[in-house]
């Protein structure tokens, strides 16, 4: 399952430890978008998910040594980003 | 001792994004949840960047990573200044 992977399996239960860590901070992240009562709370949580996303591609390009996923994590830190400007400009137009 | 090394970094930045999310989550109105988001934006991904930075040999993704990093850093200052001074306006026009 993991050949190919990283090269002691302490590692790589560490990393996959640490993998699933980052999931539950995210889960965290997203408990406060459901709850949160007024739309910045949620814009906070979307920040949460972006940073928290580029962590576990980071952590999976050196899990998996498949290194296009550091482009993924560099568009994915450039998408959050585009989309909090979007998102905090746009909904000023509407009140 | 590298792999040691590594784990240890990815572990503090873990700390720091699984506190970062509680205090998401726990804090009382949304400018401290902003300033608990900092901490894990910030410090959060710079350990966990520089624990993939010591696991990474080849040079060229290490330098990705660097910038990766320094763009994270950028968009999280921008995206939480944004979303705080939006929070702000609706504030003076709503209460």
């Amino acid at each position: 399952m993991m050949s190919g992977g990283a090269s002691t399996s302490i590692l790589t239960i560490a990393l996959l430890i640490a993998l699933n860590l980052l999931l539950l901070s995210l889960l965290i992240g997203l408990i406060r978008a459901w709850l949160g009562p007024s739309v910045e709370d949620r814009f906070s949580a979307i920040l949460l998910m972006g940073t928290g996303g580029v962590a576990m591609l980071l952590i999976l390009a050196i899990l998996l040594q498949v290194t296009a996923l550091y482009d993924v994590a560099l568009v994915l830190a450039l998408l959050a980003v585009v989309g909090t400007v979007a998102l905090t400009q746009s909904e000023r137009n509407h009140d | 001792m590298t792999d040691t090394l590594a784990i240890l970094a990815i572990f503090s930045g873990l700390f720091f994004f699984l506190s970062g999310s509680i205090g998401l989550l726990r804090l009382p109105d949304l400018f401290s949840r902003l300033h608990a988001l900092a901490k894990a934006d910030n410090v959060g991904l710079a350990l966990i960047a520089l624990g993939v930075i010591i696991l990474e040999p080849v040079l060229i993704n290490d330098i990705k990573i660097v910038f990766i990093w320094l763009l994270v850093m950028a968009a999280s200052a921008i995206s939480s200044h944004l979303v705080a001074r939006r929070a702000l306006r609706e504030n003076r026009k709503h209460g």
